[in-house]
This record gives structure tokens, C-alpha cells and sequence, in this order.
């Protein structure tokens, strides 16, 4: 059996639960970023797997890929840079403990 | 065997990625985790020059491993207490468990369940470069979103620096104010 668009819909599928379980259960910050760039790594592998394997000529996929890969670089710097603001006001970063706006 | 050897490439790259964002996803240690997720980008990396858009697949090497792993390591590194030990690193166990099978097995059902409209044979279609194409795209169709992208990236940057530099603490003349000074009136 040919590898076709369904194995890589698993493939994603399976990155976005791992993802999403991230997200749900860990306390750790940083932790929970990487749990949002598995996120946004496998919709961009939905996008190039429709790109590749429904019958179109031209790589409209691939351009909302890069916008995808914008955003996370975007959105990595800012959560960074949050983290880290978090770690120098509470000293840490397991974010149950974090439950006050005014320190 | 050509395309053997096309599905075992295939295959090896599933099992690299969903082994290590597994590792990712369950280890204790952060450095482990980020140093699995590294695995992870470059398996997606070469998943997506396999799906034949190797333009995604170098800027994900850029910028994935290049900027967005390295920020992670510097934020793991300045957060301290990277081993996890002594500390609980799981909120909602069993719900999280839960809402991983639910999230699984639902997109699974509907991902497999649908009739989608795709190619008898893949391997008909024509593959070339990406670059060209995307770059066309980019100045012609998606201007606009490309501009708001480089637009949205400078104030993502700018907003970075200015959260995450250290205010100091004691109140009255900030010292950089004389050091602006000048500046603006020269």
C-alpha cells in the first residue's frame, strides 16, 4: 500500500493529541510551548500533505506553511519573553502557582 | 521496490517524529524534551521535502531548529530546576489521558472516514521546485497577508524586547534618560 494523504493525516493527528495532552496537563511554562509549536507543527503538515496529494498545480499549501512558520516565530518570541518577565516576578514558572496580576 | 523504498522513507520519518514529541510529551526532564522535539522538527523537516515542499522544509530547519529550539533552551536554561526533581510535573492526569484518546480517536474516525477528493495516483503529478512558485504567490495573490506577516513580526519583536527587559525596581529618574536626551534634540 502506497503512502498516501491519509498516512500523513494520521501522522498529524497523532502530533496534535500529543500536543494537546501537553497543553491539558503540564505545569511547566515552557513545557507548554513546546506542546504548542507539536500544535502548530502538524496543521502545517496537513497543509503540505493536501498540497501534495489533491490534484493542484500550484503550492498554495506551502505559502500558508511559511505564513504558519511566521506566526510560531512570532508567537515563540513573545511567549518567551513572557516567561521569562513570569520568572523574574515569581520566580517560577509552573503556572498553577501564578495566580496573582499584581505581585 | 522504488516504491518500497519511498514507503519505508516514509514510515522511518513517522516513527522518528511520533517517537520523540512521545519523548517530548512524557519525559520528566526539560532538557530531554527539548532536545526530542529538535528529533521532531527535524523528522517534519524531512517529511516535508519528502511531500515535495522543500521550501517548508528548510525554513523549517530555520527557524524551527535555528530560532524557536535555541529560545526554548535559553528560556529552559534561565528558568532553572531543568532535571524536574522533587517537583510534580502533571496537573489533570487523567483528564489529559482522557482528552488524548477522545482527541485521537475522533480525528481519527473523521480523518479516515471522509472520501477525500485525492489523486488516484500521486505519483502522476508533476514535482518541481517550490520556491519559485511560493515567491510568486507571495508578491502577487498574498501581498497583502505578506506585508501584515512582516509587519506582525516587528511588533512580535519590539513587544518581545520590551516585555522581557528587566525594570528597575527602584522608582525615580531613570538613568537613560539623560542618555536620550541629546539624542533627540541633536
Amino acid at each position: 500500500m502506497t503512502v498516501g494523504l491519509e498516512h500523513c493525516l494520521v501522522v498529524s493527528v497523532i502530533l496534535f493529541s500529543l500536543g494537546i495532552f501537553i497543553v491539558m496537563t503540564r505545569r511547566n511554562g515552557i513545557r507548554i510551548l513546546m506542546g504548542v509549536e507539536l500544535i502548530l507543527n502538524s496543521a502545517n503538515l496537513n497543509l503540505i500533505a493536501f498540497n501534495r496529494f489533491l490534484p493542484n498545480s500550484d503550492a498554495v499549501g506551502s505559502v500558508f506553511a511559511v505564513f504558519v512558520i511566521i506566526l510560531a516565530a512570532a508567537e515563540a518570541a513573545v511567549a518567551l519573553a513572557i516567561v521569562l518577565s513570569i520568572y523574574q516576578q515569581f520566580s517560577t514558572v509552573q503556572l498553577d502557582e501564578i495566580n496573582s496580576m499584581k505581585h | 521496490m522504488d516504491a518500497l523504498l519511498h514507503n519505508l522513507i516514509f514510515y522511518i520519518l513517522a516513527l522518528i517524529v511520533i517517537g520523540s514529541a512521545a519523548i517530548t510529551a512524557f519525559a520528566r526532564n526539560l532538557v530531554h524534551a527539548a532536545f526530542s522535539l529538535l528529533f521532531t522538527f527535524f523528522g517534519l523537516a524531512c517529511l516535508y521535502i519528502y511531500l515535495a515542499a522543500d521550501f517548508v522544509g528548510l525554513s523549517q530547519v530555520i527557524v524551527y531548529v535555528g530560532g524557536i529550539l535555541i529560545l526554548l533552551l535559553f528560556g529552559v536554561m534561565f528558568t532553572g530546576n531543568v532535571t524536574g526533581v522533587g517537583v510534580k510535573q502533571v496537573l489533570h492526569k487523567r483528564w489529559g489521558a482522557l482528552a488524548l484518546v477522545l482527541f485521537l480517536f475522533v480525528l481519527l474516525i473523521t480523518v479516515l472516514g471522509t472520501p477525500w477528493p485525492a489523486m488516484e495516483n500521486p505519483a502522476d503529478k508533476e514535482l518541481s521546485s517550490t520556491v519559485s512558485p511560493i515567491g510568486i504567490l507571495l508578491l502577487t495573490d498574498y501581498l497583502l497577508p505578506f506585508e501584515i506577516a512582516s509587519l506582525l513580526l516587528l511588533i512580535a519583536l519590539i513587544g518581545a524586547v520590551v516585555i522581557a527587559q528587566s525594570e528597575p525596581k527602584v522608582e525615580g529618574a531613570p538613568p537613560e534618560a539623560e542618555d536620550t536626551t541629546p539624542e533627540t534634540s541633536g
